[in-house]
């Protein structure tokens, strides 16, 4: 009876352990991150923006920088949102179509956020999680290299930059991803400090691996879910800042556009009667900055079910 | 197999700076004496025993000989080579020979990795160019021999039990075949039953490949089973060095007496009429060590010698060595 048992409980052993692969940490994350309504509708929201800020393009009957000179000047009377003038968001004060210049203003945004946080992310992950590793006196100093930088003001800095060099997008992407590695790399630096008591990292330097590939094999990894984390609330971050000198009239150059300077132009005129204007750009501005830190909410909880 | 001495420890001490309270930059650190003056022979073959309480220098003790924790003074003499003088490049080639199992079999494991990977890490480290045919067919030989199923290879270590994830932590510190498995209570996270398992796995082990053991516990009952010979540490310091039998059967050291007669016996009625002897006391600050024998704060035989001089290991019998003043 025992024996016959013995053999099913082995057969069946052998069928539950042949399934391939196993289940990793992401995919676990994943699931949990499926099951957050808010963070998966976000998240979908922010693929749909995405996807309009290439596709809606096609659908322009104006390109971005053509002026329809019949709007100019009485944007108020004419410029209004209509499918007939194929001015489907209304036109600006210089006859501009708006529905085009905010695709092209959202694509810019996006990357500006996008391009910066992975910089801030690549920067700030691999000096912190060197400093933490490494400790002593290297990890003191470049420490100390952080908090000098973090004192200098970030805008002044930024602004400065952009009128001593001039204004253009590859200046701000300079100024923006100058600073705002810093504030990553001493989150990195915090969990590194935790992690490298860890076994496996003892265990990693007892069979003799490197510094470096303990860092790049077993710092980093343990590392991405607070990373990943911090870029999805970085991102917003960089298009607020983006949009705010913008805002001041040193963002990007003309025609191009951002979210920011959008908006600006938007509420100078808000009291023409022309709140379309102002309305159809802060709306994609309010509701992507939305996605982002409902997404960075969810990754949170997904990544790290013990913290809640 | 021949018994050719593999390592020999001579004189190790290492030290921790410790700084208390309203201590400023230039205050003079406290020395915190995790390992005072230890010496021993292992030679191949031999699997020796280190025991002691917690806090009495058994894991420094280890992490110093393989050079993860400074040593203040002391030698390391591998095959005659002084580890300890070699720098970190030159250390990191004798690690494969080397290798460590740890106590929390999961924390030992990196959360992100799959199995194949955690086992195949010491080969990729050492042989880099080792095939990718060539590295799965062994990580799959070494998880037999361990007692794991072949096919969990892209599994990760969460999915595993305690007692599975020691397997792998064995089956990562076998893939180089290495000389010396350093086994840092490698049990004692574990549940009885599956303690035994391991504990077998890792005698199997040793027969079968020729390995040499130090093993590191605090239960006396698993190092008697697994050990020839056995080390019991008292803040440091040897107190008694020898063959598993004796300290088992004539334990010289009345520390040792003490710790010998605190193992429960499977029998209630020999259990009952069995004279304990207990130690009184807390265990001294390590900052601040008792002069002479560190045991005399706590010894029932202590005299004015013990407080004047610091008590040798001496020879009491063929293989038998014992640091105290009395030793019968």
């Amino acid at each position: 009876m025992i024996v016959a048992n013995k053999n099913k409980i082995k057969d069946m052993a052998e069928n539950l352990s042949d399934s391939g692969p196993g289940r990793s940490l992401w995919k676990d994350a994943r699931m949990r991150f499926m099951q957050n309504k808010a963070a998966t509708l976000s998240l979908f929201v922010l693929l749909v923006i995405v996807a309009f800020s290439f596709i809606g393009s096609h659908f322009a009957v104006w390109s971005y920088e053509r002026i329809d000179w019949n709007a100019v000047g009485s944007a108020a009377k004419v410029g209004m949102p209509s499918i007939e003038t194929g001015h489907y968001f209304g036109t600006d004060d210089l006859g501009r179509d708006i529905y085009s210049r905010v695709i092209q203003g959202t694509q810019i945004s996006l990357m500006v956020g996008i391009l910066g946080a992975t910089v801030a992310v690549v920067v700030g992950t691999l000096y912190g999680a060197t400093s933490g590793y490494l400790g002593g006196r290297t990890d003191q100093i470049m420490m100390r290299i952080v908090d000098i930088l973090m004192s200098i003001p970030y805008m002044f800095v930024l602004i400065l930059l952009l009128v001593v060099f001039g204004r253009s997008i590859i200046m701000l992407f300079v100024g923006i991803g100058l600073l705002s590695w810093l504030d990553m790399s001493r989150i990195v630096r915090g969990q590194t400090l935790n992690l490298k008591n860890k076994e496996f990292i003892e265990a990693a330097q007892a069979i003799g691996v490197s510094d470096y590939k303990i860092i790049m094999r077993h710092i980093v990894p343990n590392l991405l879910g607070i990373v990943a984390v911090y870029a999805t609330l970085l991102v917003p971050g960089i298009i607020l800042a983006e949009s705010f000198i913008s805002f001041l009239g040193l963002g990007v150059q003309e025609p191009l556009t951002s979210w920011g300077a959008l908006i600006k132009e938007g509420s100078n005129t808000i009291m023409y009667d022309t709140e379309w204007q102002l309305l159809f750009p802060l709306a994609f501005f309010v509701v992507s900055l939305f996605c982002f830190y409902f997404i960075g909410d969810g990754l949170r909880d997904a990544l790290d079910p013990k913290g809640r | 197999m021949n018994h050719e001495t593999m390592m020999q420890v001579e004189n190790l001490k290492v030290h921790f700076d410790v700084s208390s309270e309203g201590d400023m930059l230039w205050t003079k650190r406290k020395k915190l004496q995790a390992v005072n003056g230890v010496s021993f022979e292992l030679k191949s073959g031999e699997t020796l025993g280190i025991v002691g309480e917690s806090g009495c220098g058994k894991s420094t003790l280890a992490r110093a000989i393989i050079s993860m924790v400074p040593a203040e003074t002391g030698r390391v003499l591998w095959f005659g080579k002084d580890l300890l003088a070699l720098n970190k490049t030159e250390m990191r080639k004798h690690r494969k020979e080397i290798q460590m199992i740890f106590q929390d079999p999961l924390a030992s494991l990196n959360p992100r990795m799959t199995i194949g990977e955690i086992i195949a890490e010491p080969l990729k480290t050492h042989y880099p160019k080792t095939s990718k045919a060539d590295i799965k067919a062994r990580v799959g030989d070494v998880m037999n021999k361990v007692g794991l199923l072949e096919n969990l290879i892209n599994r990760y270590p969460h999915e595993f039990s305690g007692g599975q994830c020691q397997r792998i932590g064995i089956a990562r510190a076998l893939i180089l075949k290495p000389k010396l498995i350093i086994c840092d209570e490698p049990v004692s996270a574990l549940d009885v039953s599956i303690q035994a398992q391991v504990i077998n796995l890792l005698m199997d082990l040793q027969k079968e490949m020729g390995l040499t053991l130090i093993f590191i516990a605090h239960d006396l009952s698993i190092v008697k089973h697994i050990s020839t010979k056995i080390m019991v540490l008292y803040m440091g310091n040897i107190v008694e060095l020898a063959k598993s039998e004796d300290i088992y059967n004539h334990p010289r050291h009345p520390y040792t007496q003490a710790l010998i007669s605190a193992v429960p016996i499977p029998d209630p009625k020999i259990e009952k009429n069995k004279d304990l002897i207990l130690i009184e006391g807390d265990l001294p600050s390590p900052i601040n060590p008792p002069s002479g024998c560190v045991f005399r704060t706590r010894c029932k035989k202590a005299q004015d010698i013990c407080s004047q001089e610091k008590p040798e290991l001496k020879k009491a019998a063929s293989s038998h060595e014992v640091a105290c003043h009395f030793n019968d």
